[in-house]
């Protein structure tokens, strides 16, 4: 009885900073359903400089749809940068796969010379910012000329070190003994690879996949660096150019790009804290 | 030494796995990073050497001083906040018996949401006029100017607590997961309670994830840039300018001898830190 007294005094005082982690979140989502009218009521001194301070509801006072509307019906430039996204998201993830999933086998249930080496050069690349990586990918893209296009944002973050590193993990957790066995079935590396590893280590994959995807969907210093182009943006630079002034707009793209990741994020979520974990436990 | 034998045949086979993902680090990363350490001692248009030039200038560079202590100094303020914080989630949410998951989720969230969608929300909440000042003036309190003042820094520090909090936590779920059930009963039998148990227990047997946690979260503080670019844009108030500002600033105007040094300089520090890292996790 007095442990669940106190568990329930816990919970209710972690329910606290819960609000306030899930209040910006609320608050996107609450602005999709307001009309222009009452979003400048509300937000009219941060908006256009009225008199007195901004104010917030999270409940509409008269719900509408029009600003989603507006948005799907009248502005095809969303859906090109949506569209955008989608590409580069997808597409970064499926060369993730096609590259770091054989490699992250190969790393984890072989061992060869200079096997070691190449696990600390994977660890280290994965831990490298951004920044330090800007200049040298500037140059690669402009031999290659693929500045200012798709495939320049795509290549260099399909070479990512980071799934490799989270599904390693997993493949290595693998007992060996599977293994031995179908070897003495006959089977070679590659159908071990294939109707083994594969197969058990299915969950590191996923999880690889699901932070890949929230990665890179929420993706800006790449193309705000390689991309010119307004056209070829994705929706997280598309996002900031719109300003106050048109906070309908702005808040129903910003809740259509948040559902993706959220879908991803609730479809996910065991393997999502597995991936998290898997960087925790040491080797 | 069969099993031996058997994996020396084996041996070139897991090269063959890797090569493609090689190839592709070779030619995007690691060809290109030794290009940049070669330019870092080169002259920016003539490529004439310059020794060590480029590193002077950027040390002597008064932008990058700012820079460089303004990351510096949200790092040592960010890094134990969000340790402690979210050890102290982990530890409570452990012991819960209802409402774990919803909570969990809760503060895992965040990390889902791109810094793009929540932009208005930061905007308006910390505008002059904003929410949150309003909320100050109702309690009779002075306003201020989040985003024009010093207090530009706090946001900063807010928002990657946000951000990361529920990643951490999950961390320090996992390095609790591992600590053996049986301890904490043999203690609890001599006698010990909570607290005693969390310092005598918890604690000591966290030491080797707090290093990992700590690094990662050390990492991951470089990607606050996204949500400082996209509230305060390419200039926003100097105490929250930080290396990730300068360095694409520097890349519009295409200092690369700059950029190049400065590079090579990151690059060192974070090499060094994980070479820390590695030795931590061989030892223990």
């Amino acid at each position: 009885m007095k442990k669940r007294i106190r568990n329930f005094i816990i919970t209710f005082l972690l329910c606290f900073p819960a609000a306030v982690i899930v209040f910006p979140v609320l608050f996107a989502f609450s602005g999709v359903f307001m009309s222009g009218y009452e979003l400048k009521q509300y937000l009219g001194p941060v908006l256009a400089g009225t008199e007195g301070m901004a104010r917030w509801s999270l409940i509409p006072q008269m719900p509408t749809l029009s600003p989603l509307t507006a948005l799907l019906i009248d502005s095809p430039q969303f859906f090109v940068m949506f569209w955008n996204s989608v590409k580069l998201t997808l597409g970064i993830l499926a060369g993730q796969m096609l590259t770091g999933v054989p490699a992250a086998w190969g790393l984890a249930r072989f061992s060869f010379p200079g096997r070691k080496l190449l696990y600390t050069l994977y660890l280290v690349l994965m831990l490298m910012p951004f920044q330090v990586l800007m200049l040298p990918q500037y140059i690669v893209l402009d031999r290659l000329a693929l500045l200012d296009t798709h495939a320049g944002i795509i290549l260099p973050a399909v070479f990512s070190t980071f799934p490799v590193f989270i599904m390693y993990r997993f493949f290595h957790g693998i007992p060996e003994e599977v293994l031995e066995a179908a070897k003495i079935d006959g089977a070679g590396n590659l159908q071990i690879f294939l109707r083994i590893g594969i197969p058990l280590g299915s969950a590191g994959i996923v999880s690889a996949m699901i932070l890949g995807f929230l990665e890179y969907w929420n993706m800006i210093e790449q193309p705000m660096t390689y991309l010119k182009t307004r056209a070829l943006w994705p929706l997280s630079l598309f996002l900031p150019e719109i300003g106050l002034e048109e906070a309908g707009t702005g808040f129903t793209a910003a809740v259509m790009m948040l559902i993706p990741a959220l879908l991803v994020f609730l479809g996910g979520q065991d393997y999502l804290e597995q991936g998290i974990a898997a960087a925790a436990v040491k080797e | 030494m069969r099993k031996k034998k058997i994996r020396k045949k084996h041996s070139w086979a897991g090269l063959l796995f890797i090569l493609p993902s090689l190839a592709g680090v070779t030619v995007f990363t690691l060809i290109p990073f030794a290009d940049v350490v070669r330019r870092s001692f080169t002259a920016a248009v003539t490529g004439a050497p310059v020794g060590f030039g480029n590193y002077r200038t950027v040390f002597a560079n008064t932008a990058f001083r700012l820079a460089a202590s303004n990351t510096l100094r949200f790092t040592l303020i960010c890094l134990p906040l969000l340790i402690v914080l979210s050890l102290a989630l982990a530890v409570l949410l452990q012991n819960l018996l209802f409402g774990k998951n919803l909570l969990k989720s809760i503060c895992l969230m965040p990390m889902a949401v791109p810094a793009a969608s929540v932009v208005l929300v930061w905007k308006t909440l910390f505008h002059q006029h904003g929410l949150i000042n309003a909320l100050l003036e109702k309690a009779g309190l002075a306003q201020v100017g989040w985003m024009s003042s010093g207090y530009a820094f706090g946001v900063l520090v807010v928002s990657y607590l946000w951000k990361n909090l529920g990643y951490d936590m999950i961390l320090w779920l996992a390095g609790l997961a591992g600590i053996p059930t049986e301890i904490y009963e043999a203690a609890r039998v001599d006698g010990a309670g909570e607290w005693r148990c969390f310092l005598s227990i918890t604690l000591p047997n966290l030491k080797s994830s707090l290093y990992t946690i700590a690094v990662l979260s050390f990492l991951n503080s470089f990607k606050v840039f996204r949500e400082a670019w996209l509230v305060a844009g390419d200039y926003p108030h100097q105490s929250m300018y930080l290396l990730q500002h300068l360095y694409s600033n520097w890349f519009r105007d295409l200092a690369f001898d700059k950029i190049a040094a400065a590079a090579v300089v990151t690059a060192v520090v974070v090499f060094a830190l994980i070479m820390l890292l590695q030795r931590v996790w061989e030892t223990d």
